[in-house]
């Protein structure tokens, strides 16, 4: 018998940047734990939760996105160790660390590599500018379980998006440490929410969500097809994301791109 | 008595309403009494020295060295050695995490660092807390997320460093100009060699320790101080690739000169004459205010002032009124008290330059108002200065004043107001005050200045592209543009 036994941690769900139970009582065992099984009501709830938070998210400035997304990465330095246990490894951790410090300088360069200025031919001032699309569900990749889902959430919050993401059914410990780096990290509850269950249960609910602008299938597997099809109910975007990437484009999936036109003259 | 007269009467009533003093405390700084040059992270004990002092008591604060050749000879050295022997083969996302370091650090010390800056420059402690510290910790935090990012700024060119820098910054912003010139030159991958202003190098010599802090490799930066005998030595320096020089255009030319023929990169940000316009249909107060912001801030000691008011005839009355009214509110005085509007002149010979431009502007005809106002006994100071009946061909018109002094002229048609904004052969900064969106972009397209303000003056940001046209000067500072005067590219297409 240990002389002193360790206090377990309860792992639960990421709605709102509060940490519930999901509302349906119920849980499933992965890596060893009871995980939270989130339900369709959980799926609403966060959903309600982004659409709430992203108004101040998207109008933050730029500088501001990064500095807190730059925050993020320090904090998941400084439980780097922890990270480490749900993941690969440190080098895996490392470079999640990095991955998020890289999009952290993005935030405010995205407006000068993918907007233009526009010589449209007439006394007209015509300039375009990209706009954070709305609220993004994602599905985390299995693997790499913490570069994974990093990998997925972190461009669409750099693009001033709100995310729904459902972790990864196998391994979803990384993406409640992932919960637990973001509820100290500044980012505004309910910017990022992240769920765990059953992906198959979970997906064609985002799919359908007529208040989800965006939705990231690639870790959807089979299932791509049919949430595609359930997308278009209210014309979402639909993004194959890769599962260990980086790169602006991967922001740029998930903006609009609104073009102002105003005269010139006396 | 009713509970309302108990109350006031229980209440303190002031006696007067005039500001009590509310100083800044200076104890977050520490002074060194003596301090050498920052060559290879170590200090290099100077040969020469002088001493620097407060602007607002003329009380000397340090002694600071006069770096001769060899000095810089040996920093330019350290920096060749530090981009020959590890800096460009740092992989550029650890670059970047220095940079981001350093942006850290900056805001964690931010107080301590405004408090050097008004205390070494004169400036009032209001901006250099809220407009000077904050500015240079988010220039670090741009051009950090540039370093590993510049072959999307630059797609197909191939983009490398040029390999050590030499710049020269002026007084105005000690430290904001320190980073606007550091952080892109480092984001680029290059090493440097800088020198502050002579009169102001407290805050330079202190970033030395945000450097130490940040773990920055010895050598990448390169400190030496002392006046323009050490910035010529910079320019001439053999191990020198890029000459970059904030400064007076006179310097800017012999520095151009002296830069001929031998290959090496240069980015010039010099004097300005900004015009501000004022049409008729311009929300007046919003403008007074931009006027003042525009001329009086930092004492007027920006290259971007906007120093000739041009007014639109039918409204020239209501406008002076409004402005000398608003003058009259300013308060000057120190620099470390919060409520303090316009603090001290940076120098004695700035002093001088000011009070001889301003004799000229009253010889050659214009009529100068300044409102009543004591100034402290000791220091330099300069009371905000407002000059009417000004002629195009004054100096006052035409030169370079860097002091809190105000021409207005006046203009009828918009066409107008172009050819007298432009009739100077500066060409850094315009304002434009009108509540008619098209006109403003009719006037942005012919002020011949690269940076034009509507319905607001003197912002600045890291995204954004600032530098001039004509005499003020070539290259930007700032935004994507910034990045290029630090790159040299393997296209075969120059800068």
């Amino acid at each position: 018998m240990p002389d002193r036994l360790p206090v377990k941690k309860t792992y639960k769900l990421f709605i709102g940047g509060a940490f519930p139970r999901s509302e349906s009582g119920r849980t499933y065992e992965a890596e060893g734990q009871n995980v939270a099984r989130a339900s369709r009501k959980d799926v609403r709830d966060a959903v309600r939760a982004a659409r709430a938070a992203f108004p101040k998210w998207a109008g933050m400035t730029a500088y501001n996105r990064g500095q807190v997304l730059y925050r993020l990465a320090e904090m998941i330095e400084a439980r780097a160790a922890e990270f480490a246990e749900y993941c690969s490894g440190r080098d895996e951790v490392e470079r999640t660390i990095d991955r998020v410090v890289w999009y952290a300088g993005w935030t405010d360069k995205l407006a000068q590599v993918l907007g233009s200025s526009n010589p449209v031919a007439g006394p007209y001032f015509n300039f375009t500018v990209p706009e954070p699309t709305g609220v993004v569900a994602t599905l985390a990749p299995d693997e790499p379980a913490l570069l994974g889902i990093v990998t997925r959430i972190v461009p669409a919050l750099t693009g001033g998006n709100a995310v729904v993401a459902v972790a990864s059914e196998a391994h979803p410990l990384a993406g409640i440490e992932l919960a637990e780096a973001l509820a100290t990290s500044d980012v505004p509850g309910g910017v990022a929410n992240i769920l765990t269950g059953y992906r198959g249960e979970l997906a064609p609910w985002l799919a359908a969500h007529m208040d989800v602008n965006a939705i990231d299938v690639g870790a959807a597997n089979g299932d791509a097809p049919d949430l595609e099809r359930a997308a278009a109910a209210n014309v979402k975007r639909v993004v194959h994301g890769h599962a260990d990437t980086q790169s602006p484009w991967e922001v740029a999936a998930f903006l609009e791109l609104k073009t102002v036109w105003h005269p010139v003259g006396q | 008595m009713t509970e309302l007269e108990h109350r006031q009467d229980r209440a303190p009533v002031p006696k007067d309403w005039t500001y009590a003093p509310a100083p800044e405390a200076r104890d977050i700084v520490r002074l060194e009494e003596r301090y050498g040059h920052f060559v290879g992270g170590e200090w290099l004990e100077p040969t020469e020295t002088y001493t620097t002092i407060s602007p607002a008591s003329e009380e000397p604060l340090a002694q600071v060295g006069q770096a001769t050749e060899a000095e810089v000879a040996r920093a330019v050295q350290a920096a060749r050695e530090a981009f020959g022997n590890g800096w460009s083969d740092v992989s550029p996302a650890e670059r970047a995490k220095y940079l981001f370091r350093i942006a850290r650090i900056l805001q964690e010390r931010s107080r301590e660092f405004a408090v050097l800056e008004s205390l070494n420059g004169g400036k009032p402690i209001k901006e250099s807390r809220d407009v000077d510290l904050p500015l240079a910790a988010a220039h670090f935090f741009y051009y950090a997320g540039w370093a590993d990012k510049l072959e999307y700024a630059f797609p197909n060119r191939r983009p490398r460093p040029i390999g050590v820098a030499g710049q020269i910054i002026p007084w105005n912003f000690p430290l904001l100009m320190l980073a606007w010139k550091i952080a892109p030159a480092l984001a680029a991958g290059n090493t440097v060699v800088l020198k502050p202003a002579e009169t102001t190098p407290l805050s330079a010599l202190l970033f030395c320790d945000v450097l130490r802090q940040a773990e920055l490799p010895a050598g990448v930066v390169n400190i030496v101080t002392g006046d323009g005998r050490t910035g010529a030595a910079i320019v001439k320096a053999e191990g020198i690739d890029k000459v970059a020089f904030t400064g007076s255009t006179e310097v800017g030319k012999a520095i151009q000169r002296e830069v001929a023929g031998t290959g090496k990169k240069l980015t010039l940000e010099l004097g300005g004459k900004a015009a501000n316009i004022i049409f008729d249909d311009a929300a007046l107060d919003q403008a007074v205010e931009g006027i003042v912001n525009g001329i009086y801030f930092n004492q007027g000691h920006v290259c971007c002032a906007g120093s000739r008011l041009l007014v639109q005839e039918s409204i020239y009355e209501p406008v002076v009124e409004k402005l000398k009214r608003r003058l009259g509110t300013l308060r000057v005085g120190d620099p470390l008290d919060k409520n303090s509007d316009v603090g001290a002149i940076n120098s004695k010979q700035q002093l001088e330059k000011i009070q001889e431009l301003v004799a000229a502007g009253e010889e050659e005809g214009a009529e100068i108002y300044q409102p009543p106002c004591r100034l402290p006994e000791k220091g330099y100071w300069f009371v905000p200065t407002v000059f009417t009946n000004v002629a195009q061909s004054y100096r006052i018109a035409q030169e370079e004043i860097f002091g809190p002094v105000l021409s207005i002229l006046t203009f009828r048609t918009p066409e107008e107001a172009v050819e007298k904004a432009n009739n100077t052969p500066y060409g850094l900064s315009a304002g434009v005050w009108t509540e008619k969106g098209s006109r403003i972009l009719w006037m942005a397209e012919r002020l011949r200045a690269g940076v034009i303000w509507a319905n607001t003056y003197n912002r600045f940001d890291p995204t954004s592209p600032f530098g001039g046209y004509k005499e003020s000067g070539f290259g930007r500072e700032g935004g994507r543009h910034g990045l290029a005067a630090y790159l040299q590219f393997e296209d075969g297409v120059h800068a």
